[in-house]
């Protein structure tokens, strides 16, 4: 548990913003859920805060990593009856998450921390679908 | 047919250009053992895979992670017609090797991932996504002779 809190510790908001920008870009069919933005190139303000909001609930989840089910409840519900975003592209932003923390932190993330991460994640995106049906 | 735009085909050029097959390769490979340890399955063969760091050191693994990673230059040179490049290897995975098409993608997104962290900053969103677009068109073409 601790070699996976430390990269989201030492993470500084500015560079862990630029993720889901970059999941604009390298995947462009994620840009239909954010029409209601009209600029969706990478330094738009919208698109950066919101990266930082989602981002800050993904660092919020590691303190409830012991049960993200009963943790993310109400963020399942948002995400199931409100934004009712297909799961698949919580795998999408996990694989971009996993990238930029490989560029910010090309020594300490390791194979083992990667698979701390990406296994984290994954039940992340398990217990966000949770309310889904 | 794949359409590639100039860019596109400037920005993986450049990073085949730059690449340390030596370097990349085996730590792709090593890393995908680790994250995904059910791709272990096709390795029974290749010795001590015990724990991560037996598989970080192993050096058939080495050598064979190089191997796969210049398995990719067919493709670069191919880039118009990867489809055909890949037809013998993708039966080779198949009929011989029995590999899951799955991992292939596991492979390709453990590989981005090391040239992310070796690239910091310049592996810009743009870069990414031809990087990206580019394993795609390689892990469709070396699936595609399975039946």
């Amino acid at each position: 548990l601790s070699s996976f809190t430390f990269p989201f510790t030492r993470e500084s908001g500015v560079p862990l913003s630029s993720v889901l920008p970059r999941m604009l870009t390298v995947y462009p069919q994620t840009k239909s859920y954010f029409a209601h933005w009209k600029d969706l190139s990478p330094g738009s303000p919208p698109v950066r805060k919101h990266g930082i909001t989602i981002m800050g609930g993904v660092y919020d989840a590691v303190s409830k990593v012991d049960d993200l089910v009963g943790g993310l409840l109400t963020l399942s519900e948002l995400h199931a009856f409100m934004l009712r975003i297909d799961p698949v592209n919580f795998k999408i932003l996990s694989h971009c998450m996993l990238v930029v923390l490989s560029m910010l932190f090309p020594e300490d993330f390791t194979p083992q921390v990667h698979l701390a991460v990406d296994k984290f994640l994954a039940l992340l995106a398990l217990a966000l679908a949770e309310k889904y049906r | 047919m794949v359409e590639w735009t100039d860019q596109e085909r400037t920005l993986i050029a450049n990073i085949f250009a730059n690449l340390d097959y030596e370097d990349i390769g085996s730590k792709a490979l090593a890393r995908c053992l680790i994250v995904y340890p059910w791709t272990q399955r096709y390795f029974g063969g290749f010795g001590n895979l015990y724990n991560a760091d037996a598989i970080m050191n192993n050096p058939m693994i080495s050598a064979h992670g190089v191997k796969i990673l210049h398995g990719l230059d067919r493709a670069v040179k191919n880039m118009d017609d990867i489809k055909n490049a890949y037809a013998t290897l993708s039966e080779l995975h198949s009929e011989k090797l029995h590999v899951d098409p799955d991992n292939f993608r596991l492979l390709s997104d453990c590989l981005s991932i090391v040239i992310a962290s070796k690239m910091g900053y310049d592996f810009t969103p743009d870069l990414q996504a031809a990087w990206q677009k580019f394993l795609t068109v390689v892990v469709f073409a070396l699936g595609r002779q399975y039946h």
